[in-house]
């Protein structure tokens, strides 16, 4: 590092940023800048956005790995199949529900947690750490720990819900199932939910809430008219987070039920077209559809909380 | 009042954090002709322990001797990859102005967000093509698509935090620019990035979907993987307190991680993903 490269970053908290870079210096500091995060962009392409231009390419083949010489350019056809089979709604249908279920039940559970943890002074450091539990544990492992605690063989769940029967088999049917795997997921990750709308809480002013408490709101009215208010953006990247991640829901079906009882998610069914069954042209064609449900989820749940991204992690 | 809510909410949170990981624990003692007589209940049982016999087990078989060794070393070499890099890049959004500054953040969030198993199929006829099928770089090259963009995160919200005028203030006292970054800068970042290292590598440790599809032998398998294809010796009787013992096995690195820098997790974590 350079004395003429320090001096420039003084100067630079003086001048407003974002103006063209005009001298010598400002040229030097950019050039240095982009050698910096090269690495970092090139290796993103490289293992995101080539293999996605590949799926691309591939969706457009009747491409299968257990007779790779009959590969033939077919055009749109793979779309075509995947968007007229009723598995793919279904399966859709099934992974928006787990989407949708989890995230809002996680962001309940999760902001009472969030509250408690923010009043609390003792123990804070024994909560903190087996908050971090869940959150560490491998999904794989979570979903193996529920399945057994489900399972009428050797679990306790059956023995505990005094309304249902010992023998009662979750994984027997459709809705049981997926309750399980929601249980699962839902139990991994509100930890992280929590966390950020810890996060969230500590940012809004003590003192408005104190305001609104002389002026004689309620607890509620506190919360509704005060709190959440002021913890949107902070909300927004968490529910934005998990939905997406929800979206992508994969291990827990695999562990819990394999995809069976019409539990798999538009992931599972993904990768059993490619890696189970070899057929890389119809699964590229749904790797791609899968992608464009994702970035259509995220564009909406932007524009439902109108917060600009950028601005709430204050990037500016 | 208020206390007793509190009180209660700790109480519901610790309940929530741990039960699954006693009962998992529990399980994991228990034997196997337990289990297969039917449901064994939550807590130890009368006749029912095996004590240490699982764990035994669990270490004597190679399989999944193999693929501790593989989670640990793919792990640790893709934190430390990534981590180095995603340290340059940050400290340049942190620090310098330049064009496409924007753009790179933009890019990991989106890479951030991208679901895991639109990679797979092309990545799995590539590696075949390239030899890097079931080897490590063909597990650790895929998980730098989401541990960059996680570290990208983290460390530039850390490094904001910064106050690089010290830097200068040692060069004023006579230091040289290199005394002044190494003896100022560097030990005030070492946290951020030894945090984004920690997060990277349960990142690593936890994937799956890379782990089960580029992979096919022990030569690679990840310890995810391994549990879900492990059958034991009886392929329609799951061995359900011989896999407790290999998830707790799996877990231990992971808690022992948790209880050392449970706050800077904490820190790392939510700077990250909201800036506080």
């Amino acid at each position: 590092m350079t004395t003429s490269y320090v001096a420039t970053a003084g100067e630079d908290t003086s001048t407003p940023s974002g103006k063209p870079p005009t001298s010598d210096r400002s040229r030097a500091e950019a050039r240095l800048g982009q050698k910096l995060v090269a690495p970092a962009i090139i290796l993103m392409l490289l293992v995101t956005a080539f293999p996605m231009l590949r799926a691309i390419y591939l969706s457009t083949f009747n491409y299968s790995l257990t007779a790779p010489d009959d590969r033939e350019f077919i055009g749109l056809n793979n779309y075509i199949t995947a968007l007229t089979d009723p598995l793919f709604w279904q399966t859709t249908g099934i992974t928006v529900l787990y989407m949708v279920v989890t995230v809002a039940v996680e962001l309940v559970i999760g902001f009472g947690f969030a509250m408690v943890m923010h009043r609390i002074i003792f123990a804070r450091g024994v909560i903190r750490t087996s908050i971090l539990i869940p959150y560490g544990i491998i999904t794989v492992v979570s979903g193996f720990a529920w399945q057994f605690a489900f399972s009428y063989q050797n679990g306790f769940v059956n023995d505990w819900l005094p309304f249902i029967d010992s023998t009662f088999n979750w994984f027997g049917e459709t809705t049981p199932a997926v309750i399980a795997i929601m249980v699962s997921e839902i139990w991994k990750t509100t930890p992280f939910m929590s966390l950020l709308l810890l996060a969230g809480l500590a940012q809004v002013s003590e003192d408005m809430i104190e305001a609104a408490k002389v002026d004689g709101a309620t607890w509620w009215q506190r919360l509704w008219k005060v709190i959440l208010p002021n913890m949107r953006a902070a909300i927004m990247v968490a529910v934005l987070f998990r939905a997406l991640d929800a979206y992508r829901i994969f291990d827990n079906i695999f562990v819990m039920t394999a995809g069976a009882q019409k539990t798999e998610s538009i992931s599972f069914l993904t990768y059993r077209q490619t890696i189970e069954q070899f057929q890389l042209g119809i699964g590229s064609a749904l790797s791609v559809l899968l992608f464009i449900s994702v970035v259509l989820i995220a564009f909406l749940i932007v524009k439902l909380f109108r917060v600009d991204l950028a601005q709430a992690r204050q990037e500016g | 009042m208020r206390k007793l809510g509190t009180v209660l909410g700790c109480a519901l949170i610790l309940v929530w954090c741990l039960l699954p990981v006693a009962w998992i624990i529990s399980l994991s003692f228990k034997s196997q002709s337990a289990i297969t007589n039917g449901s064994p209940g939550f807590l130890p049982a009368e006749g029912a322990n095996a004590g240490w016999q699982n764990y035994i087990d669990v270490w004597n078989n190679e399989q999944f001797r193999r693929a501790i060794i593989n989670s640990i070393g793919i792990s640790l070499i893709a934190t430390l990859l990534s981590v180095m890099i995603a340290t340059l890049a940050a400290y340049a959004i942190a620090r310098l102005e330049f064009k496409g500054k924007k753009l790179v953040l933009t890019m990991a969030l989106v890479i951030a967000m991208f679901p895991v198993v639109s990679l797979v199929g092309p990545l799995f006829d590539m590696w075949r093509a390239f030899g890097l099928y079931d080897t490590w770089p063909g597990l650790i090259i895929p998980y730098m698509s989401f541990t960059l963009p996680l570290a990208i995160w983290t460390l530039s919200a850390f490094f904001r935090e910064i106050p690089w005028e010290m830097e200068q203030a040692a060069q004023v006292d006579g230091a040289t620019s290199w005394q002044a970054f190494r003896r100022v800068i560097v030990p005030l970042a070492a946290p951020g990035v030894f945090t984004a290292a920690i997060l990277t590598f349960f990142f690593a440790w936890n994937d799956f979907v890379f782990g089960i599809s580029l992979t096919s032998t022990e030569a690679a398998r990840p310890i995810p993987a391994s549990l879900s294809f492990f059958v034991g010796t009886d392929p329609f009787n799951r061995p359900a307190s011989l896999l407790a013992a290999g998830a707790v096995v799996a877990t231990i690195p992971i808690v022992l991680i948790v209880l050392i820098f449970q706050r800077k997790i904490v820190a790392g974590l939510t700077s990250g993903a909201v800036k506080g």
